[in-house]
């Protein structure tokens, strides 16, 4: 465009009045035409690059998006079509339907809230700066950070540490996961996890109960030598016994025998067990010792250590398994862009009038009355405006999922403009589904194209 | 902003006779408590945004045999576990140190480049006249969203052709091309905001186009020059995409060096964690330094 304008008639150019009677080296003229040359000078270069690297590729991808894989064969629309067939695109642009409806609306409300909470406080300032701060780095860094933070080892991970933390505080873990008694020694598996005896335990015995399996770390340190309690005996309407490690640390002892090194397992669950129900119920003591007292003499009982001594520990939340893996990402995406929502809507409230707000307190207005009816009415062109570029920079998003996701789910959190890398580059070397993926981006934020052509045009009238 | 300000004023609740609202227990409470909730939440808030970041930063000063065994947070109850022997090690590193001197090597140029032209054409948008102006300048409104992945195929086939493919100047042109549309619409606005009697007095005074650009107009627009400035360079520092298409290995930037890692996240972390720091101290620093004008650029960026 800006070639044509150096041989455009001079009456087009807006400068100068032409004037038909004075030849063509009318100082004016040159003039005007040397101002063209000029201005071409100086947009030169931009237009050289917008055209080559934006433009041109704009209608090359379009009609490259029409033929095969190779760029052979013309082959229409079939690109498109299989678009929306292949199952690994469909799952892209499922997501990315996921990440557009979620990630702005929750940005802008949180970013909307903290600019609110924020007018309150008078370190506001810092805060602001420090939420902004992830705006500055790289989607890279943030992918590693978060990866680090969604580890699923509850001991590296810390979400998932809390996580186990929380659980456990509400629902008591197991103490000896790997424990399992020593087969033929009295203790038998049952097929739901948990160990009994034989059914004919009299009361007025005493009972050892020798499990083995369990690594060092997991025996507590107030675990006591059990020997002592094992030797204890038993009142004729009581069962007394040990459950203790039958393994001699360093060698020495022998199997289904109470050693004087080994110890009892404090913690337990014991219970009685009388013709198949549980009739009284106990817990061992630091020597591993229980005790159950108040039994009928003379009749048979069993006794069972339940499953709940040996469930495996909760190990916390897959938060990169295929289910959660969306979500995942998308809350390391608000942890970047919260900063930009809040500032943005911040400078918002800040330009709001200040009487009218003072008013509605004078009425009586509660403060949520006026965040309802008064602030969010009023901040609507921001939020407007903070909306629609946060559902642009979604549909971009690449970084941080291709950072985030762990290559098994990485088809799970497959999003377009991935997808527009994995099918180009990343090994599908299908150049013509690929440059359908790039047009579609393209449609798919073409409203905010002509959105923001005619915002500008209207500032400008 | 005027229609803000109209709202306003009929939103504004007129006065009404009558007796006054009844006082509501409730709202006392609210406010009362309001404070110290706000505050409480605030700093909860601020704890969920530092905890990330501190657990990768603890996460590079421990040994890879700690990372491996326990969190980071149990750096709090043993300081003994810190140590730098992560960051010599990665200095020592050539292929990293190399990467990092690429990043600097791609983002400067860029920088630069995307200064220049833009100002020179948002001069020539805002105070030249040549038919056609306003039309190509609302194509170039048009391109503020064009997103990049349009571009990849057609320029690396164009670069391709250049012999530019896989080197530092390919993805230069790249991060030029496709940093122009936002650049030239910022200050070509900025500078549409001059005085004309300011332009016109220097155009009386017989000063050539140049002149008044590089004296007059390059001056009044600095605040708006900074802005893109920082806006841009943190943008192609940050960039991995770009990179990851028309970098080779000898010039890939740190962005890249570090992905090629991540496949085996738990075995590398002794890496990835002080690369990116790496990676992120230049950007935080530019960023504390220069708060003010990054935030002016994000905000006048939130059309692109």
């Amino acid at each position: 465009m800006a070639v044509t304008a150096r041989h455009a008639p001079p009456a087009k150019a807006g400068g100068a009045p032409p004037s038909r009677s004075t030849p063509s080296g009318n100082p004016r003229r040159r003039a005007a035409r040397r101002r063209r040359l000029i201005a071409l000078v100086f947009l030169f270069p931009a237009l050289l690059l917008l055209g080559a690297l934006v433009a041109y590729p704009i209608v090359f991808s379009v009609g490259r998006s029409l033929f095969d894989a190779s760029g052979d064969r013309f082959v229409g629309v079939d690109n498109y079509s299989e678009m929306f067939s292949d199952p690994a695109t469909l799952t892209a642009i499922r997501n990315t339907a996921i990440w557009v409806v979620v990630a702005p609306m929750l940005l802008t409300g949180l970013g909307l809230v903290l600019a609110v909470l924020t007018e309150k406080v008078r370190w506001a300032t810092a805060f602001k700066l420090l939420i902004f701060m992830p705006m500055a780095i790289s989607f890279l860094a943030a992918g590693i950070i978060f990866r680090v933070v969604y580890e699923q080892d509850p001991e590296r991970g810390v979400l998932n540490a809390v996580a186990v933390g929380v659980h456990d505080a509400f629902k008591e873990g197991s103490a000896y996961p790997d424990a399992r008694a020593r087969l033929g020694q009295g203790l038998d598996p049952r097929g739901d996890g948990s160990y009994r005896t034989g059914p004919n335990l009299a009361p007025g015995r005493t009972v050892s109960l020798g499990l083995v399996g369990v690594p060092p770390k997991d025996i507590p340190a107030e675990a006591r030598p059990a020997a002592k309690a094992a030797s204890a005996s038993a009142a004729a309407h009581e069962l007394r016994g040990v459950v203790y490690v039958d393994f001699t640390p360093g060698g020495g002892g022998r199997p289904g025998r109470v050693d004087p090194k080994e110890k009892g397992l404090p913690g337990l669950t014991v219970e009685a067990v009388r013709e198949g129900k549980v009739t009284a119920r106990s817990t061992t003591a630091a020597d591993g010792s229980f005790r159950f007292s108040g039994l009928s003499p003379g009749s048979g009982y069993a006794l069972q250590l339940p499953r709940k001594n040996f469930a495996k520990p909760y190990t916390g939340i897959a938060w990169l398994g295929p289910a959660l893996v969306t979500p995942a990402i998308i809350a390391a995406y608000m942890w970047i862009w919260t900063g930009f929502a809040m500032v943005l809507i911040g400078a918002g409230l800040a330009a709001l009038p200040r009487e009218t707000l003072e008013a509605a307190r004078v009425d009586g207005a509660s403060e949520w009355q006026i965040f309802r009816r008064i602030t969010v009415p009023l901040l609507g062109p921001v939020l407007g405006v903070v909306f629609v570029t946060l559902v642009i920079n979604v549909m971009k998003v690449f970084d941080l999922v291709y950072i985030i996701a762990p290559g098994p789910v990485q088809q799970d959190a497959n999003v377009l403009a991935m997808q527009m890398w994995l099918v180009s580059f990343g090994g599908g070397n299908n150049q013509g589904l690929g440059s359908a993926i790039g047009v579609l981006l393209l449609l798919l934020v073409a409203p905010a194209m002509f959105l923001n052509i005619r915002r500008f045009r209207r500032s400008q009238s | 902003m005027t229609a803000v300000h109209g709202t306003a004023t009929r939103a504004r609740p007129r006065p009404v006779p009558g007796p006054r609202p009844r006082p509501r227990p409730a709202a006392w409470l609210t406010k009362a408590a309001s404070g110290g909730l706000v505050r409480t939440v605030l700093v909860v808030v601020a704890l969920l945004w530092l905890t990330p970041a501190l657990g990768l930063f603890l996460a590079s000063l421990r040994s890879e045999q700690d990372n491996a065994t326990t969190g980071w947070w149990t750096a709090f109850t043993h300081p003994d576990q810190l140590t730098v022997d992560n960051y010599t090690a990665l200095l020592k590193d050539s292929g990293i140190t190399q990467a990092f001197w690429n990043t600097v090597l791609i983002s400067v140029p860029a920088t630069a480049a995307v200064v220049i032209i833009a100002a020179l054409a948002g001069y020539a948008f805002a105070w030249l006249e040549f038919p056609g102006r306003d039309w190509i300048f609302l194509t170039v409104v048009g391109m503020l969203v064009v997103p990049v992945q349009i571009g990849l195929l057609p320029v690396a086939r164009l670069l391709g052709g250049l012999g530019l493919f896989g080197s530092i100047p390919g993805v230069v042109l790249f991060h030029v091309a496709y940093g122009l549309p936002f650049a030239i619409f910022l200050l070509r606005n900025y500078f549409a905001e001059i005085p004309r009697e300011m332009l016109e007095a220097a155009r009386m005074d017989g000063g050539g186009e140049w002149r008044i650009f590089f004296r007059l107009v390059l001056p009044l627009g600095r605040p708006a020059i900074a802005s893109l400035c920082i806006f841009q360079f943190l943008w192609v520092w940050n960039d991995m995409l770009v990179a990851l298409i028309f970098a080779d290995s000898e010039s890939q930037p740190l962005t890249v060096a570090l992905q090629s890692q991540m496949r085996q996240f738990g075995s590398n972390i002794g890496v990835l964690a002080p690369g990116a720091f790496l990676s992120l101290i230049v950007p935080v620093v530019v960023f504390f330094a220069f708060q003010r004008h990054f935030v002016e650029g994000v905000m006048a960026g939130s059309v692109k």
